[in-house]
């Protein structure tokens, strides 16, 4: 419906700018741009960093799917396997708890001042995802081991997305208010 | 208007925004918010600086162009976004060290820096090795029940607490 909006190159250019900058403003708000509030979070002290991300998945997941159920949002879920996201994700999360930043909140960070995070985390961000793309060719056969035929939960479960969406976002919303009451 | 200069906001109002503005990019962009392929992008570009044909004939570049895109401009506003809501709020400032690397690690900025960008290094390798970080996997994947993403937000987790208990609780 909105295609020809899409395909407008530069104006898609300055809407990723305005959202950028609405999602740097919402992260430093809420403290995320913080190297204290995202360590604290790995050491289970301080819970902002998972309330954050589990108020926009279940806010994002609603909206997103009820759009796509409209037909006028499209999902883009990620392709990948258990070497990916498994093998992958553990790197990226040794690489949290050294940096304390994640590519998003270290953008944050350096606006907030932070100049650990611009001179070591984003520097060396870069140096890592150059170092990923000199061994991918070679790593190709091994990623792409076992890659998931069905992309999203739904689909791999073969029921109606609402069958997933509600219990989903019921479990999250029960964590949230265990957490709250007992003041985590 | 005061509620725009307050250093800090519910966490609860944050994520619930960071998902509205997931459905408006959704919607307007056929987009979900993401950064670190804008990290691997800079990379290819640099990279170029020093030899521009070993950049285009890696795979990896060839799937990922070295071009700034809808990902790299987001990921330039949210340093913008982040800056504008420190300053006006008046929670910038320069940071060298931050208070709980100090309380285990002194005051050494070399060190921080060294580790910083050790631990820079692991992000952006293992973030392209994932197809994915934090907000690509953890939240924009998550939200579209992807099967890939609840298994590398999980991991992100499983590694970063394992990471950091060993880091700030053994050494």
């Amino acid at each position: 419906m909105l295609d020809r909006l899409h395909s407008k190159k530069g104006l898609q250019l300055f809407i990723a700018l305005i959202a950028g900058f609405l999602f740097g403003f919402l992260l430093q708000k809420g403290g995320a741009t913080k190297y204290n509030v995202i360590i604290g979070q790995l050491l289970l002290e301080d819970n902002t960093v998972v309330k954050i991300m589990l108020s926009a998945v279940v806010t994002g997941m609603i909206g997103v799917y009820a759009m796509k159920g409209m037909g006028i949002a499209k999902l883009h879920p990620k392709p990948g396997s258990w070497v990916t996201a498994g093998i992958g994700g553990l790197i990226f999360g040794v690489g949290f708890a050294v940096l304390g930043y994640c590519p998003g909140t270290v953008a944050g960070a350096v606006g907030n001042g932070a100049m650990d995070a611009l001179a070591g985390g984003v520097v060396g961000i870069i140096i890592g995802a150059g170092l990923f793309a000199g061994v991918y060719a070679k790593l190709l056969p091994f990623l792409n081991k076992g890659s998931f035929k069905k992309l999203t939960l739904p689909e791999l479960l073969n029921v109606n997305e609402w069958i997933v969406i509600m219990p989903a976002i019921a479990v999250i919303v029960l964590l949230l208010v265990l957490l709250e009451r007992a003041g985590l | 208007m005061e509620w725009l200069t307050q250093i800090r906001w519910s966490p609860y109002i944050v994520g619930a925004g960071i998902g509205v503005l997931s459905w408006i990019t959704f919607l307007i962009s056929d987009k979900p918010l993401g950064c670190s392929t804008a990290f691997a992008r800079t990379s290819g570009m640099l990279g170029k600086i020093f030899g521009k044909k070993r950049i285009e004939e890696n795979k990896y570049f060839q799937k990922f162009v070295p071009e700034i895109d809808w990902e790299w401009m987001l990921v330039l506003g949210v340093i913008i976004g982040a800056f504008v809501s420190a300053l006006i709020s008046g929670d910038f400032r320069f940071l060298f060290l931050p208070s709980k690397w100090i309380a285990h690690f002194g005051n050494t900025p070399v060190l921080r820096f060294f580790v910083a960008l050790i631990g820079g290094i692991l992000m952006g390798f293992g973030a392209r090795w994932a197809g994915g970080c934090t907000s690509g996997h953890g939240i924009s994947g998550a939200l579209q029940l992807a099967v890939s993403s609840w298994i590398a937000a999980i991991c992100f987790f499983i590694g970063g607490i394992a990471a950091a208990f060993l880091i700030f609780r053994v050494f």
